[in-house]
């Protein structure tokens, strides 16, 4: 037999367009595997020449999914070019949407793309393997899911005037302070957030421990995890600075600020795809792979500091010694995240000064480059802006959580490749694995949403001229 | 001088006005709306839209009702399908000339060309896009302007000139190459006869001059000064 390769070309039930070829050797296992972006967005170059003010509306339209992450970070990067210090009740409402946007965010991710996967079964029917296939099925999942997406996404409306794009976070602060209304208004949203979510969390644990295979071998290996923490060491999504844990726990480097980011993090192009990998600078690439986002923020922080997510996080580590290693447990860690989100939602609103009305510190450019991080839903977020002495923006850099995962999905889809794909007999779940564990991750490749599941999958065999040898299509 | 005054139909309603009145004049007079861009009232007019043409019966073509006067027995009609044809087709090529982009701009939600078009059911743009490559001068200490969003109507010129009186406005260059600029198209943060009234920024139809630090949708143009001002100053132009 010759080297054939194998295409998965649309990657299905992520955000954003992506294949994935594997590699078969003579005797058809698989050799190599990688995930491919296909897409090119350009923001770092549309941003150019544009007076600064704009940049939190104008990077927000980088994601439909997450504008709330781009719209904080780069207004944390404008803050930093104002060289003002935010009010302080500016960034408890900014902490309180970004909070909402990884609830709701978490709650796409694992309700509508991934539990079809985990609810019908890998190998099941892929006309079926959908939302409105779990819908059939499983509606009172399907609702729970919808219910927790629309409250993240409602808390974000009332904030910011609307649910996607809210151009209400601004350079030094926000645009309008939170009326006593609009808090109640919010208030009145949490608890049956909860309850939705209580309702699943027994439901899906147990679900999850009926993947063994899956939790061995979709990137499950030893990597670095990167994340903000705040001063006491625990979770933090908003500002602290970043921490390095090792595979084992250890603490590889702690406390860089956004500014020495350089130092740290390494991104190098790939020549078969438009998202770069980012690295870990000291340790080199590729020895420098690490992992960002709900897990690795998990694993880094010493404990979440709300009661109901620290119990749902001892339960979570209870499956690993040290951090956990298994990419399968990210969904998991959304769960712990998603209920985090909606008691420090509440604990926040109950700030004494929630209501103040001084949100916005005015300045003009002091400084003449502005570097900020974030935690966005699948990690931490980076925006580095230059710009000239009348703020008009000359050099941009962003780095986001996907790219910071590059080369573990990378690693990811090679090691499920190589456990399931059978070059002599090619199944539908095999394939459908290579796909679920890059959902594990809940890449945002870009700013629109898809049809989840419904989009063709076509695999063809080459042999190694490049002629067809079959397809296989869904 | 007070003239005479004379009588005509617009739309079939039977109108009177005084003999020195423009159309459009009579017009708003009679509530009969007639969409406008480059009319600003307080300001002499400039006819440099085309979006307030109307039909006239016996003239051949359509004339701006902004700058044609009125006539004893002119039949005018305000709205017709060609009409709506023609201003949708205008305000799509202004879209069209430069970079446009609401969603973004610091005037969106407050803009009159986005206005315009929402009004007369744009929904789509029939031409290609130029993208032309524009600057931004942010070089004033308080004001910003993006050339990407000028649609060049020219209230600018005209509010620098008669009613500020400082003509640091004007305009550079021909047909699609056509600019405005601060004094002799040297940066507005240079400008000598510039006096940093901000008028300019506020009769602005859309985000092309607007107030430094402003963020997407913040810039709401404040323009009820302009016709008291003009009042104090004589009436005219009103």
């Amino acid at each position: 037999m010759t080297k054939r390769t194998l295409v998965i070309d649309p990657v299905t039930r992520i955000e954003g367009h992506s294949k994935i070829t594997i590699q078969l050797d003579e005797q058809g296992r698989v050799a190599d595997a990688r995930f491919h972006v296909t897409q090119f967005r350009g923001f770092e170059k549309i941003c150019e020449n544009r007076p600064f003010h704009e940049m939190p509306a104008l990077m927000a339209r980088i994601c439909g999914i997450c504008p709330v992450s781009h719209l904080i970070t780069s207004a944390k990067a404008c803050d930093a070019i104002l060289a003002v210090a935010v009010p302080k009740t500016a960034v408890h409402l900014r902490r309180i949407l970004n909070l909402a946007q990884i609830l709701q965010s978490h709650a796409l991710s694992l309700f509508h793309l991934s539990s079809p996967d985990l609810l019908l079964g890998m190998d099941s029917d892929p006309l079926r393997r959908n939302l409105f296939g779990l819908a059939q099925t499983h509606p009172e999942v399907a609702r729970d899911g919808i219910r927790l997406r629309q409250v993240g996404q409602t808390i974000i409306e009332i904030l910011g005037g609307k649910r996607i794009h809210p151009a209400w976070v601004v350079p030094g602060g926000v645009s309008a302070p939170l009326t006593a209304e609009k808090r109640d208004q919010i208030r009145d949203l949490l608890p049956e957030g909860l309850v939705a979510l209580n309702r699943r969390l027994d439901q899906f644990k147990e679900l999850f421990a009926q993947f063994p295979e899956e939790v061995d071998s979709f990137a499950h290996f030893p990597s670095l995890f990167l994340g903000l923490v705040d001063d006491h060491g625990d979770l933090e999504h908003y500002n602290g600075p970043a921490r390095v844990i090792g595979s084992g726990g250890a603490v590889v480097k702690d406390g860089f600020a956004a500014g020495a980011y350089p130092e740290y993090i390494g991104e190098i192009n790939e020549h078969d795809s438009y998202l770069k990998s980012a690295y870990y600078k000291p340790f080199g690439y590729p020895d420098g792979i690490y992992r960002v986002g709900p897990l690795a923020r998990l694993n880094i922080a010493r404990r979440c500091g709300t009661p109901r997510a620290d119990r749902e996080l001892e339960d979570l580590r209870a499956l690993s010694k040290g951090p956990a290693l298994a990419s399968f447990h990210y969904h998991q860690a959304r769960m712990v995240e998603m209920l985090f989100c909606l008691e420090r939602i509440e604990q926040l609103l109950n700030e004494p000064a929630i209501l103040d009305t001084h949100v916005r510190a005015q300045a003009a450019v002091n400084a003449e480059e502005g570097i900020a991080m974030a935690e966005a839903p699948r990690g931490l977020l980076l925006h580095h802006y230059k710009v000239d002495r009348d703020g008009l923006v000359r050099w941009a850099n962003l780095i986001i959580a996907t790219g910071h995962n590059n080369l573990a999905m990378n690693r990811g889809v090679l090691q499920t490749a190589q456990r399931f794909v059978d070059g002599e007999r090619l199944t539908e779940g095999a394939l459908n694995r290579v796909e679920a564990v890059i959902r594990a991750f809940d890449p945002c490749l870009s700013c629109s949403t898809h049809a989840y599941g419904q989009m063709p999958l076509e695999v063809e065999l080459r042999d190694v001229s490049g002629g067809l040898l079959d397809v296989r299509r869904r | 001088m007070a003239g005479r005054v004379l009588t005509c139909q617009i739309d079939g309603q039977d109108v009177s006005g005084l003999e020195e009145s423009t159309i459009l004049e009579v017009a708003r007079e009679h509530h009969i709306r007639i969409p406008t861009l480059c009319h600003v009232p307080g300001l002499p007019e400039a006819g440099a839209c085309r979006v307030c043409l109307v039909e006239v019966e016996g003239a051949a073509r359509l004339l701006p009702a902004c700058v044609t006067r009125i006539a004893e027995g002119m039949k005018v009609k305000t709205e017709s399908e060609r009409l709506l044809k023609y201003r949708r087709m205008t305000v799509e090529m202004l879209f069209a000339e430069r970079n446009h982009i609401c969603s973004v701009c610091v005037s969106n939600g407050h803009c009159d060309l986005q206005w315009l078009a929402q009004t007369l059911g744009v929904d789509h743009i029939r031409f290609p896009y130029r993208y032309p490559a524009l600057p931004v001068d942010s070089s004033h200490a308080r004001f910003v302007a993006d050339h990407n969003r000028c649609v060049l109507c020219l209230r600018c010129v005209r509010v620098c000139g008669e009613i500020e009186g400082a003509h640091t406005w004007d305009v550079m260059g021909r047909g699609a190459d056509c600019l405005v600029i601060t004094d002799l198209a040297q940066p507005w943060g240079e400008s000598a006869s510039c006096t940093s009234c901000g008028k300019c920024v506020q009769v602005c139809p859309t985000g092309a001059l607007s107030e430094k630090g402003k963020s997407a949708g913040e810039m709401a143009k404040q323009r009820r000064f302009l016709p008291y001002l003009t009042l104090m100053r004589g009436g005219n132009h009103v």
